[in-house]
């Protein structure tokens, strides 16, 4: 056994924290405190450039979703998709671990993110993506 | 006539729906030469182009110019997602409040017959090895994995978020607002679809996204509309026939999203609507109550419901007892998509926004036939381009 076990995963995106336990991480304006999960040039509300990395809370509650029936080639459907609000922060996401059917999905539903493979590379590192599963 | 008016002289749109046999430079020299005919003047009375056509490559005006007429006028090639059309006519109501030019010619189109899902970003192809990518570092396709990248599901999201927020909302509810635009849609002869289908029909039809079937969703189609503008000052020089058929612009506005919480992660489509509205009733000296129709972009069945109430059509929050009581039907009080709406009229992109004015301007002029809101002196078009960019027209008819 090597000791690259631990540095032979990537995540999904980089906004998702592997460690110490799986959860997302925003940019915080300093000046305003709006949130975002991309690379910023400046903030969008207030104009100031400073932001800190902030962890979400992986709790959440959904407060949008749909289920994707008829998706392009390459994504493979059906998969619910959901607007979750984490601790009064909006994340995009897709629900697992639920059936894909309406019966199954609500409005309101608490939800907690969870992780999962996406395969391996011919380096051996593992892709690691995220999702949100019924509490 | 208040100075400082700019009005629609001539306006047409092409119908809706497949048109092999013609280019998208063809439909829309159909449309503006229509227009022209329409409003009783030609390329020479023209001081301005601003085009439209969101799939081609963005030479849309001089490509036109060149089967119609080159005369030399400045030409603006436009483009913001589905409000393109809405945005060419506001370039030509600006160039003619500025005082440059005093007629304009605004014209959309878009070929899209067969074209399938749109906005799609589709999953990237995979390397040999991860490397991470893009503004969110991502190794590989978001489609699918991190939410949907498509309209449908977008859209989808934006209704139910609706119905988290205010409650009643139901699959059965939002196939009802399809049912009605299909329904209106039979008296279209421009409409792409001019079929009614049953709520059962609408619900067991192929999901696409849920709430949204396929009859639900903009049907994607060929189609060109075109609009003639003049000023106030240059109307008054021009024949009575002219004068009495001519629909005055009361407001031509066009906004984006301001910043929100939340508004990167799920498009908010609403506040940039609301405050559209808003600008237009303020200039416009016109409420909701006014309104004698209303076509607003349905693109989707889930979308139709929000703009009631971003448009102030109901109180807020109250979009599905309005939808309800029968407000929307073109027998309501407050007749919604007559035209049949994004859903069964089409939705050929850059048309669009100036198709919804040619509806509104045809009842205007009394001249909507068997679909004709009788008595119709005011209403209101609007337009949302995902992104997002909202137009809002409220039109006048001319006093007689």
């Amino acid at each position: 056994m090597t000791t690259t076990d631990t540095a032979a995963r990537i995540p999904l995106v980089d906004y998702l924290a592997l460690e110490p336990e799986p959860h997302l991480v925003a940019q915080e304006c300093t000046k305003c405190g709006a949130r975002y999960f991309d690379h910023r040039d400046a903030c969008a509300g207030c104009f100031e450039a400073d932001f800190r990395s902030v962890d979400v809370p992986t709790d959440g509650q959904v407060t949008a979703f749909t289920i994707v029936s008829y998706a392009p080639p390459g994504v493979e459907a059906p998969f619910v998709a959901a607007i979750v609000d984490c601790g009064g922060t909006p994340v995009r996401a897709n629900l697992v671990d639920v059936e894909p059917n309406p019966e199954k999905v609500s409005l309101g539903m608490k939800v907690r993110l969870v992780t999962h493979s996406l395969g391996t590379d011919s380096a051996g590192t593992e892709a690691v993506g995220f999702g949100f599963a019924p509490a | 006539m208040a100075s400082g008016d700019v009005w629609i002289l001539g306006i047409k749109m092409t119908k809706f729906g497949k048109h092999p046999e013609i280019d998208s430079v063809g439909l829309a020299a159909e449309a503006a030469r229509a227009a022209l005919a329409d409003g009783g003047v030609s390329m020479r009375d023209m001081g301005v182009l601003a085009a439209g056509n969101l799939m081609g490559g963005g030479a849309l005006g001089q490509q036109l110019q060149k089967q119609i007429g080159q005369t030399g006028i400045p030409v603006y090639n436009v483009a913001n997602a589905c409000a393109t059309g809405a945005t060419a006519l506001r370039t030509v109501v600006m160039a003619i409040k500025s005082g440059e030019v005093d007629m304009g010619l605004a014209v959309g189109v878009e070929k899209l017959s067969g074209a399938g899902l749109l906005g799609v970003g589709g999953a990237k192809k995979q390397g040999d090895t991860w490397e991470p990518s893009g503004r969110q570092g991502a190794i590989m396709g978001l489609d699918g994995r991190v939410n949907t990248d498509n309209m449908p599901g977008t859209f989808a999201q934006i209704g139910m978020e609706y119905g988290h927020k205010y409650g009643g909302v139901s699959f059965e509810l939002f196939a009802r607002i399809s049912e009605k635009n299909h329904s209106h849609s039979t008296l279209n002869p421009l409409a792409a679809y001019t079929k009614a289908m049953s709520v059962d029909e609408i619900m067991n039809d192929i999901m696409i996204a849920y709430p949204n079937t396929r009859p639900m969703c903009s049907a994607n189609c060929d189609g060109a509309a075109a609009a003639v503008l003049v000023s106030d000052e240059k109307l008054k020089t021009l024949s009575d026939e002219q004068r009495k058929r001519a629909v005055r612009i009361k407001a031509s506005v066009l906004t984006t999203d301001p910043y929100e919480v939340g508004c990167q992660v799920l498009p908010n489509v609403n506040t940039l609507t609301r405050n559209a509205a808003k600008q237009a009733y303020e200039a416009a000296g016109v409420g909701p109550e006014d309104l004698d129709l209303v076509e607003l972009h349905d693109c989707f069945a889930t979308a139709e419901l929000v703009h009631y109430d971003n448009l102030m059509l109901c109180g807020e929050g109250n979009a599905v007892d309005f939808f309800s009581s029968g407000a929307a039907h073109r027998t309501g009080s407050t007749p919604v998509n007559v035209s049949g709406g994004l859903q069964s009229k089409g939705h050929p992109i850059a048309a669009t926004g100036i198709a919804n004015v040619w509806e509104i301007c045809h009842h205007l002029r009394g001249e909507a036939g068997d679909r004709q809101i009788e008595g119709a002196k005011v209403g209101l078009a609007h337009v949302i381009g995902l992104g997002s960019a909202c137009g809002v027209h409220i039109l006048e008819k001319a006093a007689a």
